[in-house]
């Protein structure tokens, strides 16, 4: 995980290594005891504790009311957390999966969305989608799509996408409490990423909407959210030996976009590459070079790049290396960045 | 609850075996050898007998029943309906006016638009579709709110936590799992309070509709769901909708009770949702009622429904008038004069004048509050392309 360059809370409660699915679950766990009107909702997230166990132990703890195991019905059950939002409640939903959000789709466009914006303010969404998202875990079809340019493309949401375990807890906490919806999307494959993190005090995160430099550089900057922070990270470290010294921004929030934490790094450093594992076309990253053109062309000594999945139905579980954006790809990119002017 | 005629039931058997579920299995044949048994632990999870409609459309009007109605109750529905089918009318006249941009007339189906409003209490729940603007304004909303989306001055008016009115739901079936959810909601937090959701014969077959009565039905949540089968959905007719014996059939398959209605019979309709909404509130769960109902006006303003009907197929319908049956059980009754009809009349003649003169008034546009309810508060874009709408506007009135 790349929380070692993130600035250290200071330790006043043990640090012990958790992982991301920890943080998740301790984050639900203390927003369901702050605040009574928070309930967690979705298929197997009762008894089970979820698939990937993220609500473990919620039910027991809170009861079957407030952490319900619903029908088999995704969009049953954001609607239905649309009429509870309604009368003051606070859902929380779980996605069983990234790509069996799609049946919510509706509910999530037409009214998760639009519900403030159509009653002049009067009837806030409070509701927070929690979506396991993006492949690299070996999942069968249907089960590794990254679907944020879908919730991206919709005005009145939020997208959030945590990586790294202390965001994990503080941006759920922070989405939970947020008067307006938002699509909290997991990257599965950091579930099990493990860091130091104390789970009796917490670090407390900025509000939604605030990137952050994990790497601080100077050569050019990789712009990058949840499951792709670590691969540039990791890119990064490789690029000293090449005389490179990158900076690494983790968006965190995809909307509210930080155009201006994004704006600063690219102004310092003069070059800029996205990276991210969903498909290119028209993406987040497409977005994302364009805000920074628009915005930092005079700073600009290369056209900005991206380097994300291919324009490709995910692939199955035996191909999906070639497909995801991994180190090599982000260093090629780099290279290309027109150094030699 | 108290089911009008339930006792009789259909008088055909409840399953194919002709016994009573629960009974089957034990009377099954002797079996032999392993594996010749029922599956393990298999039993019915509810007796569907007492959740069949009626084999016939529960009425009140033309019955034995009429005769006992309660004259206030009659009246007050009377009245309600003639303004109902005078406001109709006026909007109607509004798009041609240009001050509606569309209008879904809910003529013919007055009595199920009134009863939707008149069986709530204060403080519980109406959901309407994009049709029933009649039975927002009948809820008591200011009608001009009620008619912002059609004007399209804004996308709702009113306010939905003030008026317990839920936004008028363009997207069909959507509005019920939102029902569900409210309902749910309340009872979660002891209130008693109960959601009705009004949907279309057309939107029956949409994938919310089955999911909302599924989680209705598990939840035991307290909403009733109004189906308003008035024949069409736009073109199409109910026999492309569906291959169900009847829409309120449906509601066995969720193991909730359903109710077949005479929707023309305000007083019909008035008590077979009352019954319901009462057993909402009585913990007794959610129940499906089927208004059969007749749309007598095309689609919308800008429909032409001689394409795919013809005019003969409404005179029975204009025979079994809302209107009318009610106004014959009143003057039955002596209930009515005819200077009591005209004051009906004339009272609904100031309402439509008054609307008239309120819809004539240009509605006050603010460019600005596009950006003003998208999130709690603007974000930078929004507040960038606000400053820009803000710099276009400023050079317009330079
Ligand atoms: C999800 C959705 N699909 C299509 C439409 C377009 N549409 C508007 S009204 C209508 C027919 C609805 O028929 P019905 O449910 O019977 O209601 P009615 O119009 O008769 O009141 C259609 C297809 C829509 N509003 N929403
Ligand atoms: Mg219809």
């Amino acid at each position: 995980m790349g929380t070692a360059t993130a600035p250290a809370a200071p330790a006043k409660a043990a640090r012990k290594p958790a992982t991301m699915a920890q943080a998740l679950n301790r984050a639900l766990h203390d927003s369901l005891a702050a605040d009574p009107t928070v309930h967690v909702l979705g298929e197997d997230v009762g008894t089970l504790g979820g698939v990937f166990r993220i609500t473990d132990g919620l039910a027991a703890a809170f009861g079957p009311e407030r952490v319900t195991d619903t029908p088999l019905a995704e969009a049953g059950i954001l609607g239905t957390a649309v009429g509870m939002a309604m009368y003051g409640l606070r859902p929380v939903v779980e996605m069983q999966f990234d790509a069996f959000g799609y049946p919510a789709l509706e509910q999530l466009i037409s009214h998760v969305a639009k519900m403030r914006n159509r009653t002049r303010g009067t009837m806030p969404m409070p509701i927070t989608v929690r979506i396991p998202y993006g492949g690299g875990i070996g999942g069968v079809e249907h089960h590794s799509d990254s679907s944020e340019a879908y919730y991206l493309h919709t005005p009145g949401l939020q997208v959030v996408t945590p990586a790294t375990v202390a965001d994990a807890y503080g941006l759920l906490r922070a989405s939970i409490a947020s008067d307006d919806p938002v699509i909290f999307l997991e990257p599965k494959r950091l579930y099990w990423g493990k860091a130091d993190w104390s789970p009796d005090e917490p670090e407390t995160v900025p509000p939604l909407g605030r990137a952050v430099v994990r790497r601080p550089g100077r050569s050019a900057t990789l712009i990058t959210y949840g499951p792709s922070v670590p691969v540039c990270l990791e890119a990064a470290e490789a690029a000293t030996a090449e005389g490179w010294d990158l900076e690494v921004v983790d968006l965190r929030s995809l909307m509210p976009f930080d155009d201006e934490t994004v704006c600063a790094s690219v102004r310092r450093t003069g070059r800029a590459v996205v990276v991210h594992e969903s498909s290119g076309f028209a993406g987040t990253g497409a977005e994302i070079a364009a805000r920074v053109m628009e915005r930092c062309f005079h700073h600009l000594e290369a056209p900005v790049l991206r380097v994300t999945g291919f324009d490709i139905p995910y692939p199955p579980p035996m191909l999906e290396r070639y497909h995801l954006p991994g180190v090599d790809r982000v260093l090629d990119a780099v290279a290309r960045l027109q150094w030699e002017d | 609850m108290a089911r009008s005629s339930l006792a009789s039931g259909s008088g055909k058997p409840a399953t194919r075996s002709g016994k009573r579920p629960g009974t089957t299995a034990a009377a099954r044949p002797e079996t032999t050898g392993p594996g010749h048994t029922p599956p393990p632990g298999w039993r019915p999870m509810t007796d569907p007998a007492p959740l069949l409609p009626d084999p016939e459309p529960f009425r009140v009007l033309g019955t034995p029943a009429a005769a006992d109605a309660d004259p206030v109750l009659m009246r007050e529905l009377y009245e309600a309906l003639v303004r109902g089918r005078r406001f109709n009318r006026q909007a109607t006249a509004l798009t041609q006016q240009g001050r509606l941009a569309v209008y879904p007339s809910t003529t013919g189906q007055e009595a199920c638009e009134v009863a939707a409003a008149r069986c709530l209490g204060e403080r519980d729940w109406l959901f309407p579709s994009y049709r029933d603007t009649l039975a927002v304004v009948a809820r008591g909303v200011d009608p001009v709110e009620v008619l912002t989306l059609l004007r399209g001055d804004w996308h709702n008016g009113y306010d939905p936590a003030a008026t317990r009115v839920a936004p008028l739901s363009t997207p069909l079936a959507t509005q019920l799992p939102h029902a569900v959810g409210l309902a749910h909601a309340a009872r979660l937090r002891g209130d008693d309070t109960v959601a009705l959701a009004l949907v279309g014969d057309g939107g029956t077959s949409e994938g919310d509709f089955h999911e909302a009565l599924n989680f209705a039905a598990v939840w035991k949540a307290p909403v009733v769901f109004l189906v308003q089968n008035n024949g069409f959905a736009i073109s199409v007719p109910l026999h492309k909708q569906t291959a169900a014996p009847s829409l309120a059939h449906k509601a066995v398959g969720y193991g909730m009770p359903g109710r077949l209605v005479d929707g023309n019979d305000a007083l019909a309709v008035h008590q077979v949702l009352t019954e319901a909404v009462e057993r909402a509130r009585g913990g007794g769960g959610p129940t499906l009622v089927e208004a059969l109902t007749y749309r007598i006006d095309a689609h919308t303003n800008a429909d032409d429904a001689t394409r795919y009907r013809d005019a003969a197929d409404l005179e029975p319908w204009r025979a079994h008038d809302p209107l009318v049956l009610l106004e014959n059980a009143l003057r039955d009754r002596d209930l009515v004069d005819d200077a009591e009809l005209r004051a009906v009349e004339a009272g609904a003649e100031e309402m439509a004048a008054e609307l008239r003169r309120r819809m004539n008034a240009d509605p006050v546009l603010d460019p600005m509050s596009l950006f003003d309810h998208v999130y709690a508060s603007r974000t930078t874009q929004l507040r960038e392309q606000a400053a820009r709408l803000r710099a276009e506007l400023d050079a317009e009135e330079a």
